[in-house]
Parts: structure tokens; C-alpha cells; sequence
């Protein structure tokens, strides 16, 4: 046994060692600025909606894409940054606004079907929303009318059976009315030509502000119900956060002083094995359009206890070798080629159940099958490559040099 | 060396003991299944120090919906473990969504320091509680139907019919110890059950990786040998994976429960907890036995039968 230690070897072993750990560090910088993090750590509102089917509308896709169309417009108006508005299933929409700005008017404006028809006294509808060429709230600078009121005007159609309908009813009442619901009755008092109304009522103006926006943005083709909806302040997501970043770090330490003082040299290698492990993990999580949730957190922390299991098989293995007289190098290639078959078909397992799970699941879940894959294989990456890459080096440089490494006490 | 194999009775009373316990429990306390599986409402509202339960209950008392509610307080730390954060949990069936916001407006009339930004409000309805339940049972199933496939193919039918008897052992066991318990079962659960199932299946394969090793050209008579063999040279893996394992639960444990104080995410680490000590017990005293037993029922069936 070749047991001078040989400088270059050495310094090469050791710039290998910092670099890695340089870049473990730089890289959870980044996914620490770049990761996607879900609603439940970042905050906001999510919504699941279940379009339902209605005399005159049928649901389907058409229907469906018609109604993201318009809660799109509607959300736009709200100015939130990067919402998400998504058909899920066949007569489903989910929506993740990722802002709590607005979100009590937000939710007020989501599921508003927002239907608006003009009826005559005879209960004949004369003239519906989807004519509205403009609707705006506005105040009246004479006070006239006192409260703020939103001004409509109809297209070229439109305009045309408004004035042939208040030129029938003029005297008489024409209903306004929204989703069912009666919001004013005006007294007709001339004929009506240009298309131009205006809807009073008992409005405050961000009532009447709202109301317009809907109007603007057009009636919904079906109507929504809530299914799910997480409304979600950010503090307790981002505290969490936190903890789980220290816990993690703990938890990180507390494994390599274990390694360390179980299995001495190997352990120092499969510490820092491990955290190259964390800056791989997490960089492809960035790098995948996946988001990071708080379940996902959890699982990515313990996967740090469970990540070394490669590693403690195979360290078991070379002692053993070890203990049945083999030399150095060929006790550690072979504790390496045998343990690779059990960390194989061990690891396969849990890659099924991942893939399973992601296959069946949604939301959260499946968000938790993804960090539970990029997980498993790469620690069977570290362990099986980047420890028997170190090792292989450490035993060149000759600063593993002994056959008690790994704190075989037999000869 | 250890016999495991000669105690393998006592091991099975062990752990048919614990299954039975599990069930008995499941049967008649059942789980305390949270807003995921059954649907309803929760707020989460942090309303600053010094508020009693009192008071709450005076805001929540016009609401006829709210009085069956659940109420928790709940408690938030810095890291130099003084309280900064002091909220409750109300939780209770579905509440619709006008409703809702009167609820949170009467809340905001007492509190009126009530920062959105600590407001937390789910509502889940039945129709998504029922899939999540069905979504987990279906995954569970065919999770499990690979998993034997695939280790029927690797190694052989009776290996499968071990680590799976092994592994549902595990589920049972943790999903009762929450019935026991009485923790709350929620999507974090449903993650760590999960995790359990490649845990307890992991600890498995590396058991019998080795028995399929160490089996090779041995008789029948020598089998218990080999397996008491193949456990030994298994256990230091199986206890120290364990331990690094349990080091960085324990971590999370503290983190999660006296810093935030929040439940949500305790569940899936005290799942796990639970679940690494009984995965990594049934690797050793139910899978090898177990898998002994069946090889040796296939002997003396072969025996019996006329050459």
C-alpha cells in the first residue's frame, strides 16, 4: 500500500471539495431567489369553480374557454401581477391570484355571472349585456343624483331596440335587471336613440365601480359554484419558510457530525456529498416548472436524513470487505459494486411510488411526488458517483491510506 | 450472532397485537380527519397578544354556524422563544361565501389592527373532499400492485408477499396511531404516508437484496442461518439510517411546533416518526421471517407430494 501522500493529488482533493461546496452554496442562493413557491408559502387566493349547467347553456369546452375569457378581463382590470386561470377537468376553472391586493373584490368579481337584461313592462326582455358597448361608473358633479351611478351605452343594435322599446313603454317602467335580481326600475320619461342609460341605485362607488367592470367585461356564458378556495396572508407561509431553512440547516449539521463520527474519513466525504445533494436537488426544482409548497418543504428536509442511506450502504458494505481481509481499493470498489443492486431496486420502489403518485394526485400531493423523485435520484446519484469519485481521489492523493477509514477495528 | 428468525413467533404476536390495536381503534374512535378529507371552513386569524378565547367567542356568538366550531389558539415564536404571534384556528363545517365575509367583518370590527397579511381562510367543499379521499386510496392501491410486480420480478413472488404484508403492517399501524392519537388527518398526512411506503419498502428490498445474495446454492435447512445472516449484516444500516433520519425529524418536530406552532406540517413529521420506527422494526423481525415461513410451507408442500 502506497501510503506517501502526494501534494498535487491532495490539493486537487481538497479545491474539488470547496468547489463543490462553493457551488452548493451559490446555487441555493439562487433557487432561494428563483424557486416558484406555492400559495401557501407566498400567499394569496386560490379558487377551484365548477361550472354549472343552466337552462339555455350547455358546459362545455367552448363554454368553458368563453368563461376564462372573462374572468381573465375581469382580473386584468384588478391589475394582479401572473394570475393563473386554468380549465381543470371538463367543467372545472381554477384560479390562483398569487397577490392579496384586492382580494376581497377579486373574489367579489370572479363568480359574478353578471347577466344584465333590460325588461319591458310586459316581462319581454328588450335588450341584453352582451350589447353594451361601454359601462363606466360616474358621479353626477350637480348632485342631482346622489349617489354614483354607472352610465351604459349600447352598439349600434342595441341601441336600436332601446329606442324602439322606450319609444312602446314611454311613461311606463322598464326594469333593469342583474342575474335576476331587479337593481332599479326607471320611469321612462323620453324616447331613447342613441343607446345612452344610466343604472341608479343605492350604490357606493366601489359597488358602482364593480358593477361596471363586470358589465364591461361581459356576462359569464355559464354559472360558477365554489368548490374549494384557500384564502392564504402570507406571514404564517413565509415564517414557515424560515424554520424549515434553520431546521434544514440543523438538520444538515446534525446527519455530518453523525457521518463524521461513525464512519470518520468516508463520513467527512458523504458530508460533503450531501450537501452537494441539497444544491442539486433544489436547483433542478428551479429549473422544472414546479412549485414549491409547504408539504414539498417538509419532504425535502427529510429527504436530507434519508439521502445518506446510499451512502451508510455502502459504507456497511466496504467494511465488511474490509473485515474479510480485502485491501483498501479493492474493498471500496467492491463494497461499491455490490451495494449498487440493493440501492437499485431499493430506490426503484420508491421511484414507482412517486410516479404513482403524481400520475393520480393533484395540488399539493403532486407537487410533493416531484420533490420526492428529483430527490431519490439524486441522491442515488451522489451517493453512487460524486462519494466514489472523492474516495477514489482521496485514496490517490494518500490521504486515505488506511484500512481502519472507516473505523474497522479487525485487521 | 442474533437469531431473529427463532423468535419470529414472538415478533409476530408483536406486530399482529399492533395491527389489531390499529384496527380496533380505526373501528371505533376513527380518524380525526381535517378540512381536506371532510370539507369545511377554517380561518386562521392572528389577532395579536393579549386577546382571550372570550372575546372570540362574544365576535363568533350571532353566528349560528360558527357555534359547533373548533376553536384553537395558537401560538408563534422568535427565535429567542418569545411569543410573537398569537392567533386562533376556528374550524367548522362549509360556510358560504356571503356568509364568510360577514363573519371576517365582525372580526375586523373587534380587531381592527386584523392584518390580511396574517389571515388565513379555507374552504373546502364536499365534492373535493371526496376526491382527495379516493385520490389517496387509489394511489395507495396502485402503488402497491406495482410494487409487487416489480419485486416479483426482481426477486421472487414470496419476497413481494412479504415486504407488502410488511408494509401494510407499517400503514396500519401509523394510520392508527393518528386514530389513537387523535391527530389531525390532512393533505401533510397523506404526503407522509407516502413517504412511509417507500420508507418501509426501502428498508425491505435492502434486507432482501441480501438474502437473494447470500441463499444462493444453500438447502432449505440452512435458509434461517442465511437470513439471521443477511439481518445482521443489514442492521447497522437499517439503525443508522434510522438515526439520521429521526435527527432531522426531531429538527423539524421543534421547528414546527415551538416556533410556529402551526399543526399542519406536524403531522406529516410525526407520521413519519412513527412510521421509520415501525418500518425499520418490520424489515427485520416480520419481512425475513415472514418470507421463511412461506419458503419453508413450499417445502413441505414439494415434500408431501409423491416423487
Amino acid at each position: 500500500m502506497n501510503s506517501a501522500i502526494k501534494p498535487g493529488r491532495l490539493v486537487l482533493f481538497i479545491v474539488i471539495c470547496l468547489a463543490l461546496l462553493a457551488a452548493t452554496y451559490f446555487v441555493l442562493g439562487v433557487a432561494d431567489r428563483k424557486i416558484t413557491r406555492g400559495l401557501d408559502i407566498a400567499g394569496g387566493l386560490y379558487v377551484l369553480l365548477e361550472a354549472v349547467e343552466t337552462g339555455d347553456q350547455e358546459v362545455d369546452a367552448d363554454a368553458i374557454a368563453r368563461t376564462i375569457a372573462v374572468i381573465r378581463m375581469r382580473i386584468d382590470e384588478l391589475g394582479v401581477a401572473e394570475p393563473i386561470i386554468a380549465a381543470q377537468g371538463s367543467n372545472r376553472i381554477r384560479i390562483e391570484l398569487p397577490e392579496l391586493k384586492d382580494v376581497e373584490r377579486a373574489r367579489e368579481l370572479i363568480g359574478r355571472t353578471a347577466r344584465l337584461s333590460f325588461v319591458g313592462p310586459d316581462g319581454k326582455e328588450i335588450v341584453t349585456g352582451a350589447n353594451l358597448k361601454r359601462a363606466v361608473m360616474e358621479r353626477d358633479p350637480s348632485g342631482r343624483i346622489p349617489n354614483p351611478y354607472i352610465s351604459l351605452e349600447f352598439d349600434e343594435e342595441g341601441a336600436e331596440l332601446f329606442a324602439k322599446a322606450t319609444g312602446e313603454f314611454l311613461n311606463q317602467r322598464i326594469s333593469i335587471v342583474l342575474d335576476g335580481e331587479v337593481i332599479s326600475a326607471p320611469v321612462v320619461n323620453s324616447v331613447i336613440p342613441d343607446g345612452k342609460a344610466i343604472i341608479e341605485g343605492n350604490f357606493t362607488a366601489e359597488e358602482a365601480g364593480n358593477l361596471a367592470l363586470l358589465l364591461r367585461s361581459g356576462a359569464l356564458p355559464v354559472e360558477l359554484r365554489e368548490l374549494e378556495s384557500r384564502l392564504i396572508g402570507p406571514t404564517l407561509g413565509q415564517r414557515t419558510e424560515e424554520i424549515s431553512k434553520l431546521a434544514a440547516a440543523v438538520g444538515l449539521a446534525a446527519v455530518c457530525l453523525f457521518m463524521l463520527i461513525y464512519y470518520r474519513f468516508a463520513g467527512l466525504i458523504a458530508g460533503v456529498a450531501l450537501a452537494a445533494y441539497t444544491g442539486i436537488v433544489l436547483g433542478v426544482l428551479t429549473l422544472l416548472p414546479t412549485t414549491l409548497t409547504l408539504p414539498g418543504i417538509a419532504g425535502l428536509i427529510l429527504s436530507i436524513g434519508m439521502a445518506v442511506d446510499a451512502n451508510v450502504v455502502i459504507f456497511e458494505r466496504i467494511k465488511e470487505e474490509l473485515r474479510s481481509g480485502r485491501t483498501l481499493i479493492s474493498a471500496t470498489e467492491g463494497g461499491f459494486n455490490r451495494a449498487f443492486r440493493a440501492i437499485l431496486d431499493s430506490n426503484v420502489t420508491t421511484i414507482i411510488a412517486a410516479v404513482v403518485l403524481f400520475a393520480l394526485a393533484s395540488g399539493p400531493v403532486r407537487g410533493f411526488a416531484v420533490t420526492l423523485f428529483v430527490g431519490i435520484v439524486s441522491s442515488m446519484f451522489t451517493a453512487i458517483t460524486l462519494t466514489r469519485f472523492l474516495l477514489r481521489l482521496a485514496m490517490k492523493a494518500g490521504i486515505l491510506n488506511s484500512r481502519h477509514y472507516l473505523g474497522v477495528k479487525t485487521t | 450472532m442474533i437469531s431473529f428468525t427463532r423468535h419470529s413467533r414472538k415478533s409476530y404476536l408483536i406486530s399482529a397485537l399492533l395491527v389489531v390495536a390499529s384496527i380496533i381503534s380505526l373501528v371505533f374512535s376513527g380518524l380525526n380527519l381535517g378540512l381536506d378529507f371532510t370539507g369545511g371552513t377554517v380561518f386562521h386569524l392572528n389577532l395579536g397578544e393579549g386577546f382571550t378565547l372570550e372575546e372570540v367567542k362574544e365576535v363568533i356568538a350571532p353566528f349560528e354556524e360558527l357555534q359547533g366550531a373548533a376553536l384553537q389558539v395558537v401560538q408563534g415564536r422568535d427565535l429567542q422563544g418569545r411569543i410573537t404571534e398569537e392567533g386562533v384556528v376556528i374550524k367548522t363545517a362549509y360556510i358560504k361565501e356571503e356568509r364568510r365575509e360577514q363573519i371576517m367583518e365582525a372580526f375586523r370590527e373587534r380587531w381592527s389592527g386584523l392584518d390580511p397579511e396574517d389571515l388565513r381562510e379555507e374552504n373546502v367543499g364536499g365534492v373535493i373532499s371526496g376526491e382527495l379521499t379516493y385520490q389517496s386510496l387509489l394511489a395507495l392501491a396502485v402503488a402497491i400492485a406495482l410494487m409487487i410486480l416489480y419485486i416479483s420480478f426482481r426477486f421472487e413472488f414470496k419476497f413481494a408477499v412479504a415486504t407488502i404484508a410488511a408494509l401494510l403492517h407499517d400503514i396500519i399501524i401509523v394510520v392508527g396511531a393518528f386514530s389513537v392519537l387523535q391527530m389531525e388527518v390532512n393533505v401533510p398526512f397523506v404526503a407522509a404516508v407516502l413517504t412511509v411506503f417507500g420508507y418501509s419498502v426501502n428498508d425491505s428490498i435492502i434486507i432482501i437484496d441480501r438474502i437473494r445474495e447470500n441463499i444462493r446454492h444453500r438447502r432449505i435447512e440452512e435458509y434461517a442461518a442465511v437470513v439471521d445472516l443477511s439481518i445482521s449484516q443489514s442492521l447497522l444500516r437499517a439503525i443508522n439510517t434510522s438515526l439520521t433520519t429521526l435527527l432531522v425529524l426531531i429538527a423539524m418536530l421543534v421547528g414546527f411546533y415551538y416556533f410556529i406552532g402551526s399543526f399542519d406540517l406536524i403531522t406529516f413529521v410525526v407520521a413519519i416518526m412513527i412510521g421509520v420506527f415501525v418500518g425499520t422494526y418490520s424489515s427485520i423481525f416480520v419481512v425475513s421471517p415472514l418470507w421463511l415461513d412461506l419458503k419453508r410451507l413450499e417445502f413441505r408442500r414439494a415434500r408431501r407430494r409423491p416423487a
